[in-house]
C-alpha cells in the first residue's frame, strides 16, 4: 500500500457513451474492489456531462471509463475538459477498452492521463492508480 | 484539501465541489474536522432527516431514484447519503446506488453521495451523521441515507434519522418474519416494494395484522404500512406525503430526546473507542485477552480508566 495516505482512493468506473455491454468495466470495478479501492459505478450510456456530476459529488480521486464503440475522441476529453471548467484539475483521468494507438497520443494530448488497453491487467491499472492518484491528507 | 471553514463557506453558499470536499474530509475524520464540528451544526437548516433501510435487492436505491423524482416536482433540493460496505479483508468496496440516479446526475438540484461503511472503527454511524449535517447546511431537504439494513451498525444508522423507511419485498417470508426483532421494530413507515408482484398485498396485510398485536412494538404505535413499485412509480406520491407527514411527529421534544440520547451514545462509544485503541495499552491489552488472562470486560474496564487518568 502507498504509505502516503492511510484512507482508500476513490475510483468512478464510468462508461459513456452507447456501449451495448460493461463486462469488462465490471470486472474492473470488482478487481478493483480486491485492490483495496471505493468504486463508485454507475452503469451504461453516460454522457460526459453525467459523468463529471458525479465525479464531482463523489470527489473521487480517478474517473476511469471504458469504452468500446470508437466515440472515444467525442467523448474523452469532453470529460477532461468539463472537469477543469468544475475546478477539479487534480483528478486522475484514465481510459481503457478499444482505442486504436493512432488515437493514443491525441487523448493524452487532451489530458488522458493513460489509456489501458486489451490485455492490461487490474494489476497494473491498480499500481498506476496508487502511483498517480492525488496524495490526501 | 483546502481550509476546512473555507469549505463549509462554499458548501453554505449552496456550492458543490466544496461540499464534495467537506464530505471526504468528515469520511477520513480530517485533522481539524473536530474543531470544525459547532460551526457545521450551526450552519444546519433543519432538512428532514430520512433513513431507508431494508435488506439488499429490496428496491431501496430505485425507490430513492423514485422519490427523488417526486419530490423535485415538488421543488424540494433533495440530498442523499448511500452506505455500502467495506470489505472486511481488502477495505475496498463497490458503490452502485448511482446506477438508478443517474437521471439526476445532472440535476443541481440533487446531491448524492456513496459512501462505504470502512469497517467499524471509523464510526459510519458518526460518519454518515455528519454527513447528513453537511448536506443540512448545503439546504438539501429532505436528506435521506440509504443503507443495506443487513446488520446492526445500519440499523443504528437508520436510527439517527428522524423518520425511518424500511423497505421489505412481497417474499419476505412468513409472518413469524413479521414478529422477529430487528429491522421492523425501527420503522416509522413500513414499505412493500415490488408491489407489482404476486402476494405483495398479501404480504402487506400480513405485516399489518402481526404488528397491530399488542406484541409486536412495546409502546408505540403499529407504523403505516405502504405499498410502492418504485419502477413505475406507484405509490411513491403517497409515501412521500407519509414521510413528510411524519415529520412533525418526529420532532416532538420526546422523540427529540430520543434522538439526541442515541446520538450521544453512539457518539460516546465512537470516542471511547477511538481513544483507546490509539493508547499505548491497546496491544498489550488485546494480547492479554487472547492469551486468556484478561477477560474482554476488564479488559475494557482498563482501557477506558486509564483514558480518564
Amino acid at each position: 500500500m502507498d504509505d502516503a495516505r492511510s484512507t482508500p482512493i476513490r475510483v468512478l468506473i464510468a462508461k459513456p457513451g452507447l456501449d451495448g455491454h460493461d463486462r469488462g468495466a465490471k470486472v474492473l470495478a470488482r478487481g478493483l474492489r480486491d485492490e483495496g479501492f471505493e468504486v463508485i459505478y454507475t452503469g451504461l450510456r453516460q454522457t460526459p456531462e453525467m459523468i463529471v456530476d458525479a465525479a464531482e459529488q463523489e470527489d473521487v480521486d480517478v474517473i476511469g471509463m471504458s469504452i468500446l464503440s470508437g466515440a472515444h475522441m467525442a467523448l474523452l476529453p469532453r470529460v477532461v475538459e468539463l472537469s477543469k471548467s468544475r475546478g477539479m484539475d487534480d483528478v486522475l483521468i484514465a481510459a481503457g477498452g478499444i482505442i486504436p494507438d493512432a488515437d493514443v497520443a491525441k487523448l493524452k494530448a487532451s489530458g488522458i492521463a493513460e489509456v489501458f488497453g486489451p490485455g492490461t491487467s487490474i494489476g497494473q491499472i491498480a499500481a498506476y492508480f496508487r502511483e498517480h492518484a492525488r496524495k490526501r491528507a | 484539501m483546502g481550509d476546512l471553514e473555507e469549505l463549509l463557506r462554499g458548501t453554505a453558499a449552496g456550492e458543490r465541489l466544496p461540499l464534495a470536499r467537506l464530505l471526504t474530509a468528515i469520511e477520513n475524520d480530517a485533522p481539524g474536522l473536530r474543531d470544525l464540528l459547532p460551526q457545521l451544526f450551526a450552519a444546519g437548516h433543519g432538512g428532514h432527516l430520512v433513513g431507508i433501510t431494508g435488506p439488499p435487492g429490496s428496491g431501496k436505491s430505485t425507490l430513492v431514484n423514485a422519490l427523488t423524482e417526486e419530490w423535485r416536482r415538488r421543488g424540494r433540493r433533495v440530498g442523499i447519503v448511500a452506505v455500502d460496505p467495506s470489505s472486511p479483508y481488502t477495505g475496498g468496496a463497490i458503490m452502485g446506488d448511482r446506477i438508478r440516479m443517474m437521471e439526476h446526475a445532472a440535476d443541481r438540484d440533487v446531491f448524492m453521495r456513496s459512501m462505504a461503511s470502512r469497517g467499524e472503527l471509523g464510526g459510519i454511524a458518526s460518519a454518515t451523521w455528519m454527513a447528513a449535517a453537511a448536506l443540512d447546511a448545503a439546504g438539501y431537504d429532505p436528506i435521506l441515507i440509504e443503507t443495506v439494513g443487513a446488520g446492526q451498525s445500519e440499523v443504528e444508522i437508520a436510527r439517527l434519522a428522524e423518520t425511518t423507511v424500511v423497505v421489505e419485498v412481497p417474499e419476505m417470508g412468513d409472518e413469524v418474519q413479521a414478529i422477529k426483532a430487528g429491522l421492523l421494530e425501527v420503522a416509522d413507515l413500513l414499505v412493500v416494494n415490488k408491489g407489482d408482484r404476486p402476494g405483495a398485498d398479501l404480504a402487506a396485510r400480513h405485516l399489518r395484522a402481526m404488528l397491530s398485536t399488542a406484541g409486536g412494538r412495546v409502546g408505540r404505535k403499529p407504523p403505516p404500512i405502504m405499498v410502492t413499485t418504485a419502477t413505475s412509480g406507484e405509490g411513491v406520491a403517497a409515501l412521500a406525503d407519509a414521510i413528510e407527514a411524519h415529520r412533525s411527529s418526529a420532532r416532538t421534544p420526546e422523540q427529540a430526546t430520543a434522538r439526541a440520547r442515541n446520538q450521544v451514545r453512539r457518539a460516546l462509544a465512537d470516542l471511547a473507542l477511538r481513544r483507546a485503541s490509539a493508547g499505548p495499552s491497546w496491544d498489550v491489552t488485546v494480547d492479554a485477552v487472547a492469551a486468556r488472562e484478561l477477560d474482554p470486560i476488564s479488559a475494557a474496564e482498563r482501557l477506558l480508566d486509564e483514558d480518564a487518568t
